[in-house]
């Protein structure tokens, strides 16, 4: 990690994964992942499909439970407190407050139709109470000037392209201002003459020190942007470290056989 | 054009010049529709009977148009129509609440309710509804009184259930037990075809479950349950009719004193009834037409026509086909 910004040892982790595993029925996704990662810092991650990537992006905001270990961001447990030496589950009400604060952006943006664009993005600082509904339209309009939307305010999520749904998806993780935001392959449901318009506002969101971490199959983009490359294959973090290594030099012959595959 | 018939004509290699297209279409490059002969003998054979059923209905001295006019707009006929809105929009109403509880009943985490709200359905589903109404009338002779309080233990308030239940209140908790079940299912059913990612996306904003339901899920849903539900409403209008039964004086209950009264205006008072629960039906299914045009925003890229729309469409389309005819 010698490309990682250095920042003071007492800052806490922006995200830290210790010891997860996670089972579906007898099937193993997640076998023991350990992950830091600091604020500020571009993490992309890669693997073959079904290689426990998206599982643990999910596990990041509690959409998925560890069955084993646990994930904190900005220092703070997800999902659990600490009992004595146990871990407890926390209430709905307290993992949704969390989840405000960790943006996630999906494959298929998942915009919410019945809503306005502008609604898409205001909706929920209103909700969540942290802005009143002037002050969330006003941020709404921002964000989407900020990602090149700014003329669409008005209309509904499927009179857009896709590229222009995933923009809005991200400027409507970004109107919570989370310290972290979670991208699962935000790019593999666009046509191609799309993807870079979106690659370019998750780039911008990259040089402004927002803390990302991202699922991708779009190995250029890595290089490009990231600060750390985490290559994954069933279930444990096979290798990682700058795009420089992990990518021109991989060191296990996994990491080898899949950037043969997809470069 | 001036190409000769049977020239090769490639649209790529010999775009028309500007000056082809306005002035004169040629005529013989226009495709002609396919004629349709057996078509148009159908629609002649239902026009005819159209017409003699629409003959029969003016003219058969049977239907005793003087006498349905006589009673269309009599005030006791009214009085009865109006029980029968009153009844069926009290019990769409708690009806539809009902439902929608349920409904998150059988879609809960917690195994009690959803056999709790199974059971329900599935016995509401199963007793007919007049059966249902019958044993309510007679629910004030087996309970005389119905108490509020700890359960098993002392009564806080007790009600005389002569005095609270008027036949009116017998027949919207009949109906509305009946319509509840059904609903339950509309609503179950709409819910269940909102998108998974939808509800993970609400999830991951952290929005408070409420309003998940309230504003990202249920307004969803609603695309699928109007449709279902309207179905259903048409059905409980109707249903409204065995309210008669509990001795209460609905449209089909007025009609059916009056007629035993005036045993020579049975048909036209029948007559009466059923234009009535016509106009309802079609009133709902207009407001139904524009329900689903204000839930399809978003779903849809362009709003369905109102009727007025397409009024206009098919005349601005009329006088243009006119115009380009005239023009040839």
């Amino acid at each position: 990690m010698t490309t990682a910004p250095t920042l003071p040892e007492t800052a806490p982790a922006a995200l830290e994964v210790h010891g997860v595993h996670k089972w579906y029925g007898a099937h193993r996704v997640l076998d023991g992942i350990d992950l830091t990662v600091r604020p500020g810092e571009v993490t992309v991650i890669l693997g073959p499909s079904g290689s426990g990537k998206s599982t643990l992006l999910r596990m990041i905001n509690h959409l998925e439970k560890p069955e084993i270990g646990h994930v904190s961001v900005g220092g703070e447990l997800i999902g659990v407190k600490r009992h004595g030496d146990r871990l407890k589950e926390l209430s709905e009400r307290a993992i949704l407050a969390q989840r405000g604060r960790i943006g996630f952006v999906f494959q298929n943006f998942n915009l919410f139709p019945h809503l306005t664009v502008l609604d898409n993005v205001a909706a929920a600082p209103v909700a969540t109470g942290r802005l009143t509904r002037a002050a969330a339209v006003a941020l709404a309009r921002e964000l989407l000037d900020r990602v090149g939307l700014g003329d669409k305010t008005g209309a509904y999520p499927r009179q857009l392209s896709g590229g222009q749904q995933q923009r809005v998806a991200i400027a409507r993780a970004l109107a919570l201002r989370p310290g972290i935001i979670l991208f699962d392959e935000p790019t593999s449901a666009l046509d191609p003459e799309l993807v870079g318009e979106v690659l370019a506002v998750i780039k911008d969101l990259a040089t402004s020190g927002t803390t990302l971490v991202i699922v991708t199959h779009e190995i250029g983009f890595a290089r490009e942007v990231a600060d750390r490359v985490v290559f994954i294959d069933g279930g444990r973090i096979v290798e990682q470290g700058p795009p420089g290594e992990v990518l021109d030099h991989p060191r296990h012959q996994r990491t080898r056989d899949f950037l043969g595959k997809v470069l | 054009m001036s190409e000769p018939p049977g020239a090769a004509v490639s649209l790529a290699e010999a775009p028309p010049t500007p000056t082809d297209i306005p002035s004169k279409p040629a005529a013989a490059q226009r495709v002609q529709p396919l004629r349709r002969p057996g078509r148009w003998i159908v629609t002649a054979v239902v026009l005819v009977l159209v017409a003699q059923i629409l003959h029969g209905l003016v003219t058969n001295p049977f239907y005793q148009w003087d006498r349905f006019r006589y009673w269309f707009l009599r005030p006791t006929v009214l009085d009865g129509l109006l029980v029968t809105l009153e009844v069926a929009a009290l019990s769409a109403v708690l009806g539809l609440l009902g439902g929608i509880l349920l409904a998150l009943g059988r879609l809960s985490g917690s195994p009690v309710l959803r056999a709790v709200s199974w059971t329900y359905t599935w016995l509401f589903r199963s007793v007919p509804l007049i059966v249902v109404l019958i044993f309510l009338y007679n629910f004030s002779a087996l309970y005389k009184t119905l108490s509020l309080g700890v359960p098993f233990g002392p009564a806080f308030v007790t009600f005389d259930e002569s005095k609270l239940a008027t036949d009116m209140t017998i027949a919207v908790i009949g109906l509305t037990l009946n319509e509840a079940a059904y609903a339950a299912e509309v609503v179950r059913g709409g819910i269940l075809s909102v998108d998974q990612g939808q509800h993970e996306a609400a999830a991951a904003l952290g929005l408070p479950k409420g309003y998940q339901f309230r504003r990202i899920v249920f307004p969803q849903a609603l695309r699928s349950i109007t449709p279902n539900y309207v179905n259903q409403l048409i059905g409980l209008i109707k249903s409204t009719s065995l309210v008669f039964y509990v001795s209460l004086l609905d449209i089909f209950g007025t009609v059916q004193s009056m007629s035993s009264t005036y045993p020579g205006d049975v048909v036209p008072l029948l007559m009466v009834a059923t234009v009535w629960y016509l106009i309802l039906t079609s009133a709902v299914s207009v407001v139904q037409f524009y329900v689903e045009r204000y839930h399809a925003r978003g779903a849809t890229r362009t709003l369905p026509p109102t009727p007025l729309q397409k009024a206009r469409a098919g005349l601005a389309s009329l006088r243009d086909r006119l115009r380009r005819e005239a023009a040839v």
